[in-house]
């Protein structure tokens, strides 16, 4: 019944392993993908915090941006690039080091987020002119038409998402990955290189969507299923799907696009700040520059916040929130049972004036309230690795 | 005693007048870990169909309708406290209350344990 994929929904590389693992296949960004294995999400999710989990995330849109004519400068053709994509976004790509990983956010005109994505610079100059880019599977289409639209005449874009995209996240998982790939557990938190291995040539990024430290790996679509085989063989990998990445993802604060973040939703209510650079900022040269200046000297209507709740009952999204009055103040954008906390936690959007660290909010869930307070993200520590010094 | 179910995956185990009510084993797994679970009020009065319990997984809200018309008469407290022992055991501890069963005759339009087998095949 739901194991078989239905007709319209695309499949990955590793649906035959999800399939054979007993995952139980659901619909989800127009893929057909594992939400669970046999062993259920809070023992997915557990395993992760603990030691190593492994996502099959290739219904995410990895690509490539490349240039269609090199001057032979690394620096001036990573400008160039650079220069393609900026206009779209509002972090930083032209101040990206050598092998750098940058998240940022596609925008529309009113300074809403079309997408979250992440942008890397290759670290081999012999790539220089190209960028890495990985966007949302729900969003791909329009977001990689936007970008090949942008690079008219001057880039191209490939798109990678035929290809296996493997996220290993925990703190087992630099150990793990350093018997396949040893160049991939010296890369920095942020970073990534593209590496020969047993399994052809391995692009992998030290970064993931869980608060633990791990790895994204891209594998040509032929030797996924060989890669993901061999990092089950250990004993410190089990396989995780979709509901421990949401409950894992949502323990470390990070938004999700579609629930936390949309269309109306600006980086700066969002708490994405950080997301929008300074000389960006300064020089107001990205989509909607003019409601980011305003809000961030100030005028919000609305913030993000991370909730927890008292008892048990889980505060889903769409649960409005309101103050002691019972006047509405905002709503739950994503939300659900912490299995690390053993507590209901929640994001959602609040009034700024609502959203300072310990405020107490009211969530009607059923038409009863449920109690809870404002706590400073994450909820669970992110434990990303970070080298000792910061490479040059 | 007989077991009945319900095509919303709830199983009713009679004995004389009264039902224990839970959901099946089958369901639970459909539903994976569940984190909570609201229960009815003792006294409540429910007709056949009403929704009368929550039971929330990780991933989603899933409401408990009333296999029978009746009274509630007891309801499980362990629940409260640990809800995964509708994972565990979904027939025995983990069962959810217990109903006076008003009208026996509606027991005859839910599934025996063959049917219900063959409706989760």
């Amino acid at each position: 019944m739901a194991d078989v994929p239905a007709d319209d929904l695309k499949t990955t590389p590793l649906t035959g392993r999800h399939t054979a693992l007993g995952g139980r296949m659901v619909p989800f960004g127009g893929y057909s993908m594992p939400v669970q294995y046999p062993s259920g999400i809070i023992a997915e999710h557990k395993w992760t915090r603990e030691h190593a989990g492994l996502f099959d995330v290739s219904h995410m849109g990895p690509s490539f941006l490349r240039l269609n004519r090199t001057s032979g400068d690394v620096d001036a053709d990573h400008q160039a690039v650079a220069a393609v994509v900026e206009p779209l976004v509002c972090g930083d790509i032209k101040g990206l080091k050598p092998g750098q990983i940058r998240y940022t956010l596609l925008l529309n005109d009113a300074g809403g987020v079309l997408d979250d994505l992440m942008i890397a610079r290759p670290a081999d100059p012999a790539a220089a002119g190209s960028l890495y880019i990985v966007v949302n599977a729900g969003t791909k289409e329009a977001d990689f038409a936007r970008i090949a639209a942008a690079a008219g005449e001057k880039a191209t874009l490939e798109r990678a998402d035929d290809h296996g995209l493997l996220a290993l996240q925990g703190p087992e998982a630099a150990a793990v990955i350093a018997a396949i790939v040893p160049e991939a557990a010296a890369l920095g938190f942020m970073t990534y290189g593209a590496f020969k291995s047993a399994f052809g040539t391995l692009v992998v990024a030290r970064s993931g969507y869980t608060g633990e430290d791990g790895f994204e790996i891209l594998v040509e679509p032929g030797r996924a299923v060989a890669l993901w085989d061999r990092l089950l063989a250990d004993e410190r990998v089990r396989p995780v799907g979709l509901g421990a990445r949401d409950s894992l993802r949502l323990e470390a604060g990070l938004p999700l696009y579609g629930h936390d973040l949309d269309e109306t939703v600006s980086p700066t209510e969002a708490g994405l700040g950080f997301a929008v650079s300074k000389r960006r900022r300064e020089a107001a040269d990205f989509p909607g520059a003019a409601r980011i200046v305003r809000e961030y000297a100030g005028e919000l209507q609305r913030v993000r916040v991370g909730i927890q709740f008292e008892g048990r009952l889980p505060v889903r999204e769409g649960a409005p929130l309101v103050d002691g009055a019972g006047s509405e103040i905002g709503r739950v954008t994503s939300g659900g049972f912490s299995p690390s906390l053993a507590a209901p936690i929640a994001l959602g959007f609040v009034r700024p004036e609502h959203a300072q660290e310990g405020a107490r909010v009211t969530a009607i869930v059923r038409d009863k309230p449920t109690q809870g307070t404002v706590v400073k993200l994450p909820f669970v520590p992110h434990r990303y690795f970070r080298k000792p010094e910061a490479r040059p | 005693m007989t077991t009945k179910f319900t095509s919303d995956h709830e199983y009713i185990r009679v004995e004389g007048a009264v039902g224990t009510v839970g959901i099946t084993a089958h369901a639970q797994e459909q539903l994976g870990d569940i984190v909570f679970v609201e229960l009815p009020a003792v006294g409540k009065k429910v007709k056949k169909g009403d929704e009368v319990a929550v039971v929330e997984s990780v991933k989603a809200a899933s409401e408990i309708y009333a296999p029978v018309s009746g009274t509630v008469l007891s309801v499980n407290e362990a629940l409260t406290d640990d809800p995964g022992l509708i994972n565990q055991d979904p027939a025995g501890t983990g069962w959810m209350f217990t109903i006076a069963i008003d009208t026996p005759a509606e027991l005859e339009a839910l599934m025996d344990e063959t049917a219900y087998a063959k409706l989760t095949a």
